[in-house]
């Protein structure tokens, strides 16, 4: 690590948390499951999984998520759907059957008992929506000013199904990109709220548990390479790093994506890509040309899928080159699509 | 609003005749403006093929310069500079104005954030931007109050709101932002804030021109105008392009087919051994500008000698706050120890903005220097040309 203090841009999905990913936390904990890069680490469990002859250990997904989204409260949800979703998302994107939730609150002195009774009536909902239970949990009071009103913990385990191998590693080319709806829809919410800014037609969080669609999805194209939630960092973050995972290029279409033409408009006066704007209920799959209808007919059938889209294709890697993500423009030139540097905006969730 | 779209659109092609027919931008001031026409994928690829055979038409190289941050940017997102032949070349002046931005003025900031009881409010890009021995995110992280704001309005509202503070906008910017900070400086004496103030290191595009068309290394042959300074000025302040240096000039908006037509008129001109300033944004910018800010600023800035990253100190090109309003000027009313200033080893930030030097040139572009470490402010600002062609990997 060249920096010497923890910067906010550090946080942001972006390569400055991705260097301190691989250069403090694999340095410190590298094991193989952690290794893979993906946003569920799976691993064996029970009889077998030490290797004994004779049993198939059951594979289990894992994940972690905090949130400290200001504000708590936002057009679409708030921080405890977000809770849900965020850990729910993770796991299912290892094909995995979501099953239990742990949840950790730290509370910050002085904080109102009817707000706090909110979220967790929406964390109640959003965890009966996704079919999961919470099981444990923890509660941490700290003095006024210790925190900002409320953060949250969530962890979640599933089960794998036999023979699911999804990673973000397995993308080969000729595969097709989907994206599950519109992007950029959570980061312009938060940040329309965060600023008092007001946009023609309203902006609303996507926050959504996407496990069903993820199920849905792996049912009509049982070949699915991965999935992943294009969460802090955006689109531009989940696709850089398929693309490194799997030593390949991709290509998507400018024309293809489906972005609201409120957030367009908003990303334009504000200066983001909104490629590189975190999403919260947005999953994108990569699919063996062969199964992209089926997959794409299946994401449109799901609650949450109605503006899925085909955006774009691997391609193998040219000589010399390095893994990299282009965007072909309609007048027919390209840009290189990179992952976002510093911090766009902190504490999106 | 479709007709001053199709019109513009096309009026680059044909200039001198359509422009008659094209409203004024103040024939329905709250309509929003329709930019399909300027998105419009076949007028795209119809301005490249057009830009392609002129250029081939004219058998001589020929090098244009935007002088706007936005425009760098957007030539960038939009991936022009893949489909531009051979012979042109689309080089990057300096329009950002956190890259202009002296050394010694961002050690001074760093100076005043050090100073008790002090809130330093700035836009996001200048907290990043390395001075001689640190930055203000580096303040910031070491524990000093360095606030980033969007509009310099936010600041005044952080000093009602900490009285106990001294809060210090660090202003930078070009004409477009300038109006904005001196309404704020007199919003502040209407408020009686006594304890808000700016730090200026405003400047003024036309100087900066003058110095690039005077650079005996740097032969441009048209400027892309800035769309957003323009709406302040007008055009009057870029005819000295053409009548001293024989130079055309495009104000231009920033949609895929605004800059592509100024492209287009450029290289036609060039072609043709013209040299007129012309507006292929009438839709934004009208030929006298906007008076009424003009006048806010002047009421409350007066020009000086400014010095400037990579172009040295150019007559008159700054604005310092008038002495009338001393007590909203930071850098007259505290005093503090502003370190040595130091350049980074190896940056060719200032050749870079002289365009002097394409961005992938510069010896440490992309392995010492890279948008998570920047060693030169081009890397730092969104805006700045390095970061503009290490973002899209471009290649000049």
């Amino acid at each position: 690590m060249t920096d010497t203090t923890v910067l906010l841009g550090h946080g942001s999905g972006g390569q400055m948390m991705k260097r301190l990913i691989d250069e403090m936390f694999l340095e410190a904990f590298g094991n193989p499951a952690l290794n893979e890069g993906n946003d569920a680490g799976v691993a064996p469990l029970g009889a077998g999984a030490d290797g004994e002859a004779g049993s198939a250990p059951v594979r289990i997904a894992m994940s972690t998520d905090s949130f400290v989204v200001t504000p708590q409260f936002f057009p679409g949800g708030n921080i405890g759907r977000l809770a849900v979703c965020g850990t729910v998302n993770d796991v299912a994107t290892s094909g995995a059957r979501v099953r239990y939730l742990s949840c950790g609150f730290i509370l910050e002195e002085g904080y109102p008992m009817d707000k706090l009774r909110t979220i967790c009536q929406s964390m109640a909902d959003t965890a009966r929506e996704a079919g999961v239970a919470i099981i444990t949990g923890d509660t941490k009071v700290v003095e006024r000013g210790g925190a900002d009103g409320v953060y949250i913990n969530t962890a979640g385990v599933g089960e794998l199904p036999a023979g699911a191998e999804l990673s973000g590693s397995n993308c080969r080319p000729g595969d097709k990109v989907l994206v599950s709806g519109t992007l950029g829809d959570h980061g312009i919410a938060i940040m329309s709220q965060r600023e008092g800014l007001a946009f023609a037609a309203p902006i609303e969080s996507d926050a959504a548990p996407l496990n069903h669609l993820i199920a849905a999805v792996m049912e009509a194209a049982p070949h699915v390479r991965c999935f992943r939630d294009p969460t802090r960092g955006g689109l531009a973050s989940t696709l850089n790093e398929f693309a490194a995972a799997s030593n390949v290029e991709i290509e998507i279409s400018e024309e293809a994506l489906p972005v609201r033409d409120a957030v367009r408009g908003a990303c334009e006066m504000l200066g983001y890509d909104v490629l590189q704007v975190a999403n919260e209920g947005k999953m994108v799959a990569v699919v063996p040309p062969e199964e992209a209808d089926a997959a794409l007919a299946a994401m449109r059938a799901s609650r949450y899928g109605e503006n899925a889209a085909v955006i774009g294709e691997i391609l193998p890697l040219a000589e010399d080159a390095s893994p990299r993500v282009r965007v072909r423009t309609p007048w027919g030139s390209a840009r290189v699509l990179d992952m976002l540097v510093g911090e766009q905006l902190p504490r999106i969730c | 609003m479709n007709a001053p779209a199709s019109t513009a659109a096309e009026e680059p092609l044909a200039p001198g005749t359509a422009s008659a027919s094209v409203p004024s931008p103040s024939a329905a001031p709250h309509a929003a403006p329709d930019l399909a026409a300027f998105r419009d994928p076949s007028r795209a690829r119809e301005l490249i093929a057009a830009i392609n055979r002129t250029v081939e038409a004219a058998g001589r190289p020929i090098n244009l310069m935007e002088v706007c941050g936005t425009h760098t940017v957007s030539i960038g997102r939009y991936g022009f500079r893949s489909v531009m032949p051979d012979g042109l070349k689309l080089l990057s002046g300096p329009g950002c104005p956190v890259c202009v931005t002296a050394n010694a003025d961002i050690d001074h900031a760093i100076a005043l954030a050090r100073m008790d009881g002090a809130l330093i409010a700035t836009f996001g890009d200048m907290v990043r931007v390395p001075g001689s021995t640190s930055s203000l995110a580096a303040e910031k992280a070491a524990g000093h109050d360095v606030r980033i704001v969007y509009s310099p309005l936010d600041a005044l509202d952080l000093a009602a709101e900490n009285p106990e503070r001294q809060v210090i906008f660090m202003g930078v910017g070009f004409e477009t932002t300038t109006p904005a900070i001196a309404a704020c400086i007199l919003e502040a004496e209407a408020r009686d804030l006594p304890n808000f103030s700016v730090f200026s290191a405003h400047k003024m595009t036309p100087p900066a021109l003058k110095a690039i068309a005077d650079d005996p290394e740097t032969r441009i042959d048209g400027f892309i105008l800035p769309g957003h300074v323009s709406t302040i000025t007008g055009l009057a302040p870029y005819r000295f392009l053409t009548e001293q240096y024989r130079t055309p000039g495009v104000v231009t908006g920033f949609e895929p087919v605004d800059i592509l037509a100024s492209v287009e008129w450029l290289c036609r001109m060039v072609a043709r051994g013209e040299a007129r300033i012309e507006n292929a944004y009438q839709r934004g910018v009208s030929a006298d500008g906007n008076p009424v800010a003009r006048a806010l600023v002047e009421q409350v800035f007066e020009p000086v000698d400014a010095a400037w990253r990579g172009l040295g100190t150019l007559p008159q090109s700054g604005l310092a706050i008038r002495p009338a309003f001393a007590r909203f000027d930071a850098q007259a009313r505290f005093e503090v120890p502003v370190e040595p200033t130091r350049e980074p080893a190896g940056c060719r930030c200032g050749d870079v903005l002289r365009g002097a030097l394409a961005p992938n040139r510069c010896p440490l572009f992309g392995r010492a220097c890279t948008p998570e470490h920047p060693v030169g402010p081009c890397m730092v600002s969104t805006e700045g040309s390095c970061a503009a062609y290490f973002r899209y990997r471009e290649e000049a």
